[in-house]
């Protein structure tokens, strides 16, 4: 795509600077409103009947006493839901997804909701519906989940990517295979080979507000949705799609959202609550509780990793592979595919294999978390670099750098990289303070690489002046974590005015054509784009205006910070025309002056992290704290730095958390066992320290600003840099994440009695 | 006969009056009875913290508090930060500091902080770190929280000087 | 023009790891691939990304592809 990059390390007047956030006030003040936050007149309250089965057949449920409840106005089952996908799987596994149809799939999978005039009463409802269960085999282990006495799950998932095609259903939707070169004369050349196999558990994105909708359907098929969500545009097309709506007829209304990260992009109950509303006739509010989140929304998949990396004596790396398998809940998905196109990603392989299995087990049903697929995949591949580099006899980083992706190598999933940051994040690394801090007993550091691609996608903007020169721009990609500020930033940029006239907001999507979901650390990236263009469009209104103003040809105008101007000496006794005075006259030239744009961005560019990590491990209590903790990434133009640090800083947070915490605990019956914040343990502000970042900007070249996606990158890092730092403060490699305190003692337990062993024997 | 409890308490400074069944938690009521939607709920077991409030100036949890049993007392909510219509210091610090990246979790911070800072006003950051381990964010890894509170516990003191 | 496979792709084509295609854009590119491996139109609907000298495209089927470009089919990708 050929932008004019004539901007990419251009002196900036707004960007870069650290302008306060236009949605600051309504969120100190509580103020703002979130998904729960909003009623409507005569609404009900919507509660979910939840299968307490990891597997079971539905052979009856019997509403009919819930149904002459006082105060109840609508239960609905599948019945409810006819499925108009006409075919189409994904949307099928959706629509299964949100309800079940004739098999409880997972422990907390809905099988009937109702809509009544309170909550009290929803619940009584609740309990007087009955549904008669035949319990089913189930398994909910990834590796147990591909062994031939299986219990299978679905009798029509017969594994893709095989060849010939397997003639019998299993619980393998798909395996894919990425790579180049020739891996085993790779490792013939190898000096020293190391195999290593590693597990990761399942976690959730736990955004602190649960998924909340306000819906109301009318007897004529137009429809509104009030949802927290991070595709307001996604999930209106699902709904309609789901529900036989018209798609714009259904309006959906991003309310502000309370922490997403891939979790709300995907519909889970709203279409019930549509549902619902449709056949009470009334709207419906429905609420997620906690528990419902954890047992019933999207978390991340749990893995089973095999790496196995060869290298000569020098430290070139001679050839390395992976085989992954990644359990997708109950429904196929795409996470082993995403793991093989991340996994070596960092580094210059030229002979390099990595396999991906899709899984299916009686979990929920898989969501992306925030580079979904890729930080199990650098554990395992972060993990053995170190250890290959102790056999080579070569410090972490330098090995690293040995063998760094650069401009010119090639990615894992095919093409060739353009410029990139990950040398620079590491050579960062090597001069940084905290490289040379002291370490004392028990106290260890690692280092670790992370990579994500990040995407563009359809956007599109309006902007429009007022009267008095101010300016609003309407977006249509959510605001997740302060983007509003960035984007009237850019919009100030390019109009070349200051950053108090413009005033951003999300649009529903009434307003706006489509804009694919923020996910993907697209939203400053597309929406940004979208913005510079959009001004620029009415740039070329203002000159129009002014020429008309001045009463001079139109091609003698240009447009310089905020003002035009007639070029040319015979004009030089002309004014210049600010923005404001070329707005108040808007009427009598022309009407309204606005700009819009609609583009496909494509071009995001890949981000690279390197994360350093103290920690202290407590020998008696298998207790890890980390002590320091740096982000280093490439932003590719930091657009706002504060919130580009909030970034680094959140993710890796979330990176430590899954590292050493979290993780959901399944009993032998395939319930989960803590679907609540007390014992799926999020980091707590006394557990992390002050987490140092440092901003690198190796500009996109497809970008006007260089913009590169930040959202994503520094959640890769984490699980690896952790277990490095484990190794060295322990001498102890950690196979198995979350590496909490139990499985740190049992590994200390473990490597003491071995070497008890070693020096009895 | 009704099965609601009329419940006359002080929010806020200002006396208000709502009705609301026994069993209804203080959470409910503020959002729902009185229209008081700053505080969230985030989990409805007492994990997360966004749901703080203070009763008689001490820090709960108002999922874990009956409505009833407001009666009487007076509750601090996030709504009752801003004096005269302006920003209170850890308000403006936590715009001015980036400390908020969603906001999910901002009220039940800032009452949180100031429950700190009204009996603490010079903390470490350790003292910080553990008196805000009751509120949960997902979005900031807490960093720019902790230097927000630090920067307004340093405000608070230069004003009392004054 | 070559056009290099994504290993997830190749069963579509046969096994294949490259094929040989004229094409002056996306789509061109996509109609011809679909006519000569019909299973390819499984992937497509799946949702197909092309990489043109390094850099991705999702969706834009108009883009161009320059003569000499070095092109690679995978599969449409996601976020978080």
């Amino acid at each position: 795509m050929a932008h004019d990059n004539s901007y990419t390390g251009q002196k900036f007047q707004v960007i870069g600077n650290r302008f306060a956030r236009p949605d600051g006030v309504d969120k100190v003040t509580g103020r703002a409103r979130y998904g729960a936050d909003a009623n409507a007149p005569g609404q009900l309250v919507a509660r979910v009947l939840r299968s307490p089965h990891a597997h079971a057949r539905i052979k009856k449920i019997d509403t009919s006493k819930a149904e002459k409840l006082s105060g109840v106005k609508a239960v609905i089952t599948s019945d409810d839901l006819p499925d108009l996908t006409g075919g189409n799987r994904g949307m099928t596994d959706i629509l299964e997804n949100c309800m079940a149809r004739g098999r409880a799939l997972y422990d907390g999978h809905a099988v009937a909701a109702v809509a009544a005039i309170d909550e009290q009463t929803a619940r009584k409802a609740l309990k007087l519906i009955k549904v008669t269960y035949q319990m089913l085999p189930h398994v909910t282990d990834v590796d147990e989940a591909m062994q031939p006495e299986a219990p299978v799950i679905h009798d029509w998932v017969f594994t893709g990517g095989m060849e010939p095609k397997p003639t019998k259903p299993s619980n393998v939707a798909n395996r894919t295979e990425m790579g180049h070169g020739d891996v085993d004369a790779g490792f013939a050349a190898a000096d020293v080979i190391v195999e290593r196999s590693y597990k990761t558990e399942q976690t959730h994105q736990g955004y602190i507000e649960p998924h909340a909708c306000l819906a109301s359907v009318n007897p004529d098929g137009s429809a509104e949705l009030w949802v927290t969500t991070q595709g307001p545009f996604s999930y209106r097309n699902v709904c309609a799609g789901l529900l036989g709506l018209d798609i714009a007829k259904l309006k959906v209304t991003a309310s502000e959202i309370g922490g997403g990260f891939g979790g709300k992009t995907h519909v889970w109950a709203e279409p019930l609550a549509l549902a619902l509303s449709r056949k009470a006739n009334r709207p419906v509010k429905l609420v997620m509780t906690r528990e419902e989140v954890f047992r019933a929304t999207g978390p991340t998949a749990s893995t089973s990793i095999d790496v196995k990396i060869g290298a000569k004596k020098n430290g070139e790396i001679t050839a390395a592979t992976l085989d992954m398998r990644y359990q997708g809940g109950a429904f196929p998905g795409i996470w082993g595919m995403l793991g093989c196109m991340t996994g070596f990603a960092c580094y210059d392989i030229k002979n390099q294999r990595s396999v991906g299995w899709d899984v299916i087990v009686n979990r929920p049903k898989v969501a992306a978390y925030r580079a979904p697929s890729a930080p199990m995949a650098a554990f395992a591949v972060e993990s053995t670099m170190d250890i290959v580099a102790g056999e080579v006899g070569m410090d972490a980083v330098d090995f690293r750098l040995k063998n760094v992706a650069r401009e010119g190598s090639q990615a894992p999933y095919g093409p060739i990289f353009g410029p990139i940051g990950i040398e620079s994040a590491l050579q960062e690394v090597k001069k940084h303070p905290q490289m040379k801090a002291r370490l004392k007993k028990n106290q260890g550091r690692g280092v670790a690489c992370g990579f994500w691609f990040n995407i563009g996608g359809q956007t599109c903007v309006d902007l429009n002046i007022g009267e008095d020169g101010t300016v609003n721009l309407a977006v249509g990609t959510v605001d997740v974590g302060g983007a509003r500020s960035s984007l009237g930033m850019i919009a100030a940029e390019e109009l070349g005015i200051s950053y108090d006239d413009v005033k951003v907001h999300v649009a529903d999507t009434a307003s706006l054509g489509h804009n694919d979901t923020t996910e993907g650390s697209r939203g400053t990236f597309s929406s940004g784009m979208a913005a510079i263009f959009a001004a620029r469009d009415a740039i070329e209104v203002l000159k129009d205006r002014a020429a008309q103003m001045l009463d001079v040809p139109r091609d003698a105008i240009v447009w310089e910070k905020g003002e035009a101007r007639a070029k040319g000496t015979q004009y030089s006794n002309l004014p210049k025309l600010s923005l404001r005075e070329i707005a108040a006259k808007a009427a009598r030239t022309g009407g309204p002056i606005a700009g819009h744009n609609e583009v496909t961005a494509d071009g995001a560019g890949v981000a690279f992290a390197a994360h350093i990590c103290d920690v202290e491990v407590d020998p008696e209590t298998g207790l890890t704290r980390v002590l320091r903790y740096t982000v280093i990434q490439d932003a590719g133009k930091a657009i706002h730095p504060d919130y580009v640090e909030g970034q680094f800083q959140g993710a890796a947070a979330q990176g430590i958390g899954w590292g050493l915490n979290e993780e959901y605990v399944y009993g032998e019956d395939g319930r989960l066992q803590n679907p609540g914040f007390l014992d799926y343990r999020i980091p707590v502000c006394s557990d992390l320290p002050f987490i140092d970042t440092k901003i690198l900007e190796v500009p996109n070249p497809n970008h006007p600003y260089g913009i590169r996606g930040v959202g994503e990158a520094s959640i890769v890092p984490p699980l690896g840099a952790i277990g490095n730092a484990i190794a060295n403060a322990t001498g102890v490699r950690m196979h198995h994440v979350p590496m909490s305190p139990v499985r740190v003692l049992d590994a200390l337990d473990q490597a003491e009695a071995s070497e008890s062993q070693v020096s009895a024997g | 006969m009704s099965n609601a409890v009329l419940v006359s308490t002080t929010i806020n400074g200002d006396t208000v009056e709502f009705a609301c069944p026994a069993d209804e938690v203080l959470l409910d009521s503020l959002r729902d009875r009185v229209g008081l939607t700053g505080v969230k709920e985030g989990c409805g077991t007492g994990d997360c913290g966004a749901c703080s409030v203070t009763l008689d100036g001490e820090l709960v949890c108002s999922c874990l508090v009956l409505g009833v049993e407001a009666d009487g007392r007076a509750i601090g909510t996030v709504e009752g930060l801003t004096e005269n219509g302006d920003l209170h210091p850890l308000q403006q610090n936590f715009i001015d500091h980036a400390a908020l990246q969603c906001g999910i979790c901002t009220p039940g911070f800032l009452v949180a902080a100031k429950a700190l800072l009204d009996r603490n006003p010079n903390p470490t950051e350790t003292e910080i770190r553990y008196a805000l381990a009751g509120n949960l964010c997902r979005c900031t890894g807490y960093d720019k929280i902790v230097r927000a509170v630090q920067a307004s516990a340093k405000d608070l003191r230069k004003a009392k000087k004054r | 023009m070559l056009v290099s496979l994504n290993g997830a792709l190749r069963a579509a084509a046969g096994g294949q790891d490259s094929v040989n295609i004229e094409a002056s854009t996306i789509r061109q590119l996509i109609e011809r691939l679909v006519d000569r491996y019909p299973a390819m139109a499984g992937e497509v609907d799946k949702g197909i990304a092309v990489a043109i000298d390094g850099v991705v495209y999702r969706d834009d089927w108009t883009q161009r592809i320059p003569e000499n470009a070095e092109v690679f089919l995978m599969p449409r990708i996601a976020g978080g």
